[in-house]
């Protein structure tokens, strides 16, 4: 039987939005939620976090989107992986937050100056 | 931002598409139909003061369509981690792969198909799932320990995970978005015939509903039952008649004179 109950209040309960249905459609709708499906499952493979760790720090970014009022109908779960696996490659000393930032500023910076047709890549870092 | 409405990509193409620094985002039209992103990148623009866009038709710039936000952020990450050799490309292509090529309900279903010709494999496979489960091969990521739970006349199952999206990938793939979503992870546990009711399955009074919720350690596996007219039918085709959403318990297995599962 269940070993949990969900944290439900009376009036939630009341509103509880009809559930989402799909057909068996692609597993991922986006390349980038493919790259970090398996950045999570690697980085675990490899013993940088237990998928026990993994499981609870992405109940947290659901529960916490839940919170603020943003309970979800199944298609931002890929926003709340990214966010959970930010946060465990930061808490587990793997980078920081401010590389990742400025990485991801040179990302873009990249797609801004690179013309129509060629690969993007970062420009070598000093 | 909600990409939700763009069509989904081609799957071949992710795979190819994920290798690192290659333009895989820049599809022309494809990121840029979202109105946050468009804002996104005019703000961004706003900065480069050498640039001489013209700043209202993004799709005339001679550089490439910046990806959205959050695949900045995913390859920042990616790229941050391979630099330091903490994961490799090629393996992350070969996840990728797996879960949209070879791993899917398909597997479980040839365990279902096997338990309804096989007595003592559907013996075994409710004993101790996860070694029967291996017996096939199934076993893996997410799926290193499986409980299999039986459908009779009396009892149906039903699988959830209230907490997050714990499911059993080696035998029936990724989740679906519904098994994902606030709505299935609340209601299934509050109330599952009712949940029942809305994927087309009304269960007499009488029927016992079971939910399962799974967790980090231990994955669940409905084993349906088997539907009529299906006597002469082999275990190939048996397999082919089992649906994801009936090893959920969202779902019966149709018989194959009723028009089968889809």
């Amino acid at each position: 039987m269940t070993t949990a109950q969900p944290p439900v209040s009376a009036e939630r309960l009341a509103v509880l939005p009809p559930l989402p249905r799909d057909e068996e459609g692609p597993v991922f709708d986006e390349p980038w939620q493919a790259q970090a499906f398996a950045l999570a499952v690697k980085l675990s493979e490899q013993g940088h976090f237990a998928w026990t760790a993994w499981a609870k720090a992405l109940a947290e970014e659901l529960a916490a989107a839940e919170a603020r009022g943003e309970p979800d109908d199944g298609s931002h779960y890929y926003h709340h992986w990214v966010s959970a696996l930010e946060r465990l490659v930061v808490e587990r000393g793997l980078s920081d937050a401010a590389a990742l930032e400025e990485r991801k500023e040179a990302w873009a910076d990249a797609y801004r100056h690179t013309p129509h047709g060629q690969p993007v890549e970062l420009a070598r870092r000093e | 931002m909600d990409e939700t409405g763009e069509r989904p990509v081609d799957r071949r193409g992710f795979i190819k598409g994920s290798a690192v620094g290659a333009a895989a985002f820049a599809a022309p039209g494809k990121m840029m139909t979202d109105r946050t992103d468009e804002a996104e990148v005019h703000a961004a623009d706003a900065h480069e003061h050498d640039h001489g866009h013209d700043h209202g038709h993004d799709h005339d710039h001679d550089h490439q369509d910046v990806p959205s936000d959050i695949a900045l952020r995913v390859r920042a990450l990616e790229s941050v981690l391979i630099e330091k050799e903490m994961v490799d490309p090629a393996a992350l292509d070969e996840i990728v792969d797996n879960f949209e090529n070879r791993i899917g309900p398909q597997n479980g279903a040839r365990v279902v198909a096997r338990a309804w010709v096989d007595p003592g494999f559907r013996d075994r496979l409710l004993a101790d799932g996860t070694s029967a489960i291996g017996e096939l091969d199934y076993l893996g990521g997410q799926g290193e320990h499986m409980k299999v739970v039986a459908n009779t006349d009396s009892v149906h199952n039903l699988i959830v995970c209230t907490l997050c999206s714990c499911y059993p990938w080696p035998t029936l793939g990724l989740p679906p978005v519904w098994y994902k979503s606030s709505a299935y992870r609340a209601r299934a546990v509050i109330e599952p015939r009712e949940v029942l009711r809305e994927f087309g399955l009304d269960l007499p009074e009488d029927v016992e509903v079971r939910v399962w919720d799974s967790t980090a350690d231990i994955r669940y596996l409905v084993l349906p039952q088997r539907p009529a007219g299906t006597a002469d039918m082999t275990e190939e085709q048996l397999a082919e008649l089992v649906t994801r959403d009936s090893m959920v318990g969202v779902a019966r297995v149709a018989s194959p004179s009723s028009g089968g599962g889809r």
